[in-house]
């Protein structure tokens, strides 16, 4: 075990974000009990926009879902089966088999049986994304589906015919959703929820800029179960209300520099989704005095940033109060916010997501970076070779690592931390070069 | 006073014990890894120990390594495989700055400083047909002994195309160029140059830094380093016995470390 070198302390509010947590699973499932409307969809997807038929309409964001189902191996295992059964290959996205072998198994993984959505609301960011939703429709009897092409490419070549593309979806679809739910769409109530997002995405983001504050107030692992609350409800008020809870207990952290891991010595970060099963890799590390501080999954999934006067990354400014008066509007500016998003740009080149990784090395003053060939998300692992060279170029220390987000059989634990040894030892020579 | 290193392979179990502060081989020892990985690390550092005067009480302390670096009870600490294969071959070879170690069961390249000190590396996970057993299972399938492998395949007339890149799958070639009337010396050396291309792939990624060293059970075979040498358009240079590098790597960090 390394030295403590810092006061730590357990998140106040950490209980807080597990019953967010829970409730939005059990309000999901038991929307009907209620009167309530059930939609499923990609947490990627335009949540404001359902938002607009009521108070009383929940979501189950499928990548989300499917993290939770890798968690519990067992159940993740019994998906695995039966959508290879099914005819679905393994090396399919691990979130959506997840997804698929639960809607098979006719099983909610946090009990009882499947909640079938009335409607799916989803968007296309990935080919995975482009059939996930067809197929769970066809397993589930035909759930009527619609779908948002997000195929705009990366947000330095965003113009107005790429943004009017998606807010021209976003229309139709709140069209397809009034005929579909008989419902009339409210648009104060989009309105809202495009305010609640803008201001929860750029809190989250202000949370992770905390944390380049040295020793870091959070580690990665707990990062886990605090920006999750952003995939599951950004555009509703107890996210916003939250997300400020945390940014202030977050900065009192880091004026009483209590740390999130007493052993902090080294500092890493990571790129994309972990091994939801094995996340106990993050406390080997700390055991041997290496936090990591975040990753480009956790800031710019749900953090929307900004470059600042002084070239530092900062948290993106929301809209001004009432600025937001009609739904052209209010879809314009969350079609503009969401494209702005880190995570989006790595759809569309490595060479971006090595610049980004480089910049948060920089400034969250980071030793070493460690890449998961994530064999579950062929969407946010392609490039990552190009991306290890370009930060070899850079001369940050870098290691792969090889593993799966949703699927246990392809990650190695013993093999990894054996990896991990081996890259602790090239930072512990570089500190002493 | 002394101290050691420990590598604890798949297939064998290495164990080095050098003069502390002066780097001198004192002794070595080797067992049969087996199941038993710590009944293998203790019969081995007592064969290494037999070899001198020294008891257990004088070695100060002991480093170990090795895919069953866990197995080793009475070790003070442990150090990663690169690391330890790095620094010994570094020792041995100052002038070398890529370290490939290719083992029974796992390939993998290091990229060392000029202190011996490990900056970089890349792993080949997963597969077992860019290492040692791959030949193993080979040598059985050709009815060929291990240790004829290598100075068979030397005297081959021509490499045919392998293609396979899966130890199951080659076997199954192999049997086919059988029956094709392809010689064993022939096959032999197409399956050198097939694994040599896979190891190759793995270094180029890391980038290769002159010179280069292979070390690890492979590096015995002598077909083997031919085909590395003609793969990589490059002289490798190879340590008198390459078996013993990374226990001897642990012991000099273990003199380093105490």
């Amino acid at each position: 075990m390394a030295e403590e070198r810092w006061k730590s302390k357990r998140l106040a509010c950490w209980n807080q974000a597990k019953q967010l947590r829970t409730d939005y699973y059990k309000n999901y499932a038991q929307a009907h009990e209620k009167g309530g409307i059930r939609w499923a969809g990609s947490a990627w997807a335009f949540s404001v926009i359902p938002a607009g038929l009521g108070e009383d309409v929940w979501s189950l964001t499928g990548e989300p879902y499917g993290a939770s189902v890798a968690w519990k191996k067992d159940f993740a295992a019994q998906c695995h089966e039966a959508a290879q059964a099914e005819g679905y290959a393994r090396d399919l996205c691990a979130y959506m088999r997840n997804y698929w072998g639960s809607i098979l198994l006719n099983k909610y993984v946090f009990g009882g049986e499947w909640p079938k959505p009335d409607f799916a609301w989803t968007c296309h960011t990935c080919c995975s994304h482009a059939k996930w939703y067809q197929v769970a429709s066809e397993l589930e009897g035909g759930v009527p589906t619609f779908s948002i092409d997000g195929s705009v490419g990366p947000y330095d070549e965003l113009d107005e015919n790429r943004l009017n593309y998606l807010v021209d979806q976003m229309q139709e679809g709140i069209e397809w959703m009034e005929k579909v739910t008989g419902r009339k769409y409210n648009d104060e109530l989009l309105i809202q929820a495009v305010c609640n997002e803008c201001r929860s995405t750029s809190l989250w983001a202000e949370i992770c800029a905390l944390n380049k504050a040295v020793p870091a107030p959070l580690d990665e692992k707990t990062m886990y179960s605090l920006y999750v609350i952003g995939t599951l409800i950004k555009h509703r008020q107890e996210c916003v209300d939250f997300y400020k809870v945390l940014r202030d207990e977050v900065r009192d952290r880091v004026d009483n520099q209590i740390a999130a891991a007493a052993t902090e010595r080294f500092r890493v970060i990571t790129d994309t989704q972990p091994p939801w099963a094995f996340l106990n890799i993050f406390r080997y590390m700390e055991s041997k005095g290496t936090v990591s501080v975040g990753s480009l999954y956790t800031f710019g999934l749900i953090g929307i940033w900004e470059v600042k006067e002084d070239g530092t990354w900062g948290p993106r400014t929301p809209p001004e109060e009432g600025s937001i008066k009609t739904r052209e509007e209010a879809l314009r500016t969350i079609a503009e916010w969401t494209c702005s998003r880190p995570e989006w740009q790595q759809f569309y080149s490595p060479e971006l997501k090595t610049e980004m990784l480089k910049r948060v090395v920089k400034e969250w003053k980071v030793d070493g970076v460690m890449l998961h060939y994530n064999r579950g998300c062929e969407g946010l692992s392609i490039g990552i070779a190009e991306n290890k060279l370009g930060l070899r170029e850079a001369g940050i220390p870098v290691m792969s690592f090889e593993g799966n987000m949703g699927d246990e059989r392809e990650f190695d634990p013993e093999r990894t931390r054996k990896k991990i040894d081996a890259f602790l030892e090239i930072l512990e020579a570089s500190l002493r070069r | 006073m002394a101290v050691a290193g420990i590598d604890v392979g798949t297939q064998r179990t290495k164990v080095v014990i050098v003069k502390d502060g002066q780097p001198e081989i004192l002794s070595q020892g080797m067992a049969k890894s087996g199941f038993d990985l710590e009944k293998a690390a203790e019969e081995a550092f007592n064969q290494a120990l037999a070899d001198t005067d020294l008891s257990r009480e004088d070695i100060s302390y002991i480093v170990a390594t090795g895919a069953g670096v866990e197995s080793v009870p009475f070790a003070t600490d442990t150090v990663s495989m690169q690391g330890a294969g790095a620094r010994g071959a570094h020792f041995l070879l100052p002038s070398v700055r890529t370290v490939i170690d290719i083992g029974a069961e796992m390939g993998r390249a290091t990229r060392c400083d000029e202190t011996g000190r490990m900056v970089d590396f890349v792993i080949n996970e997963r597969c077992a047909a860019g290492a040692g057993a791959f030949i193993e299972a080979m040598s059985r399938a050709l009815e060929v002994d291990l240790e004829q492998m290598g100075p068979l395949s030397l005297e081959a007339d021509r490499s045919p195309p392998m293609n396979a890149q899966c130890t199951i799958f080659a076997e199954s070639e192999v049997v086919t160029l059988i029956h094709e009337g392809e010689s064993k010396k022939n096959i032999i050396r197409a399956l050198h140059d097939a694994i040599a291309e896979r190891n190759i792939s793995m270094v180029r990624r890391l980038g290769i830094e002159k010179d280069v060293a292979l070390i690890g059970g492979l590096a015995k075979n002598v077909g083997f380093v031919d085909a590395m040498k003609r793969g990589l358009e490059m002289d490798i240079l190879v340590p008198e016995d390459p078996l013993i590098v990374g226990a001897l790597g642990a012991a000099l960090i273990a003199s380093e470390r105490q």
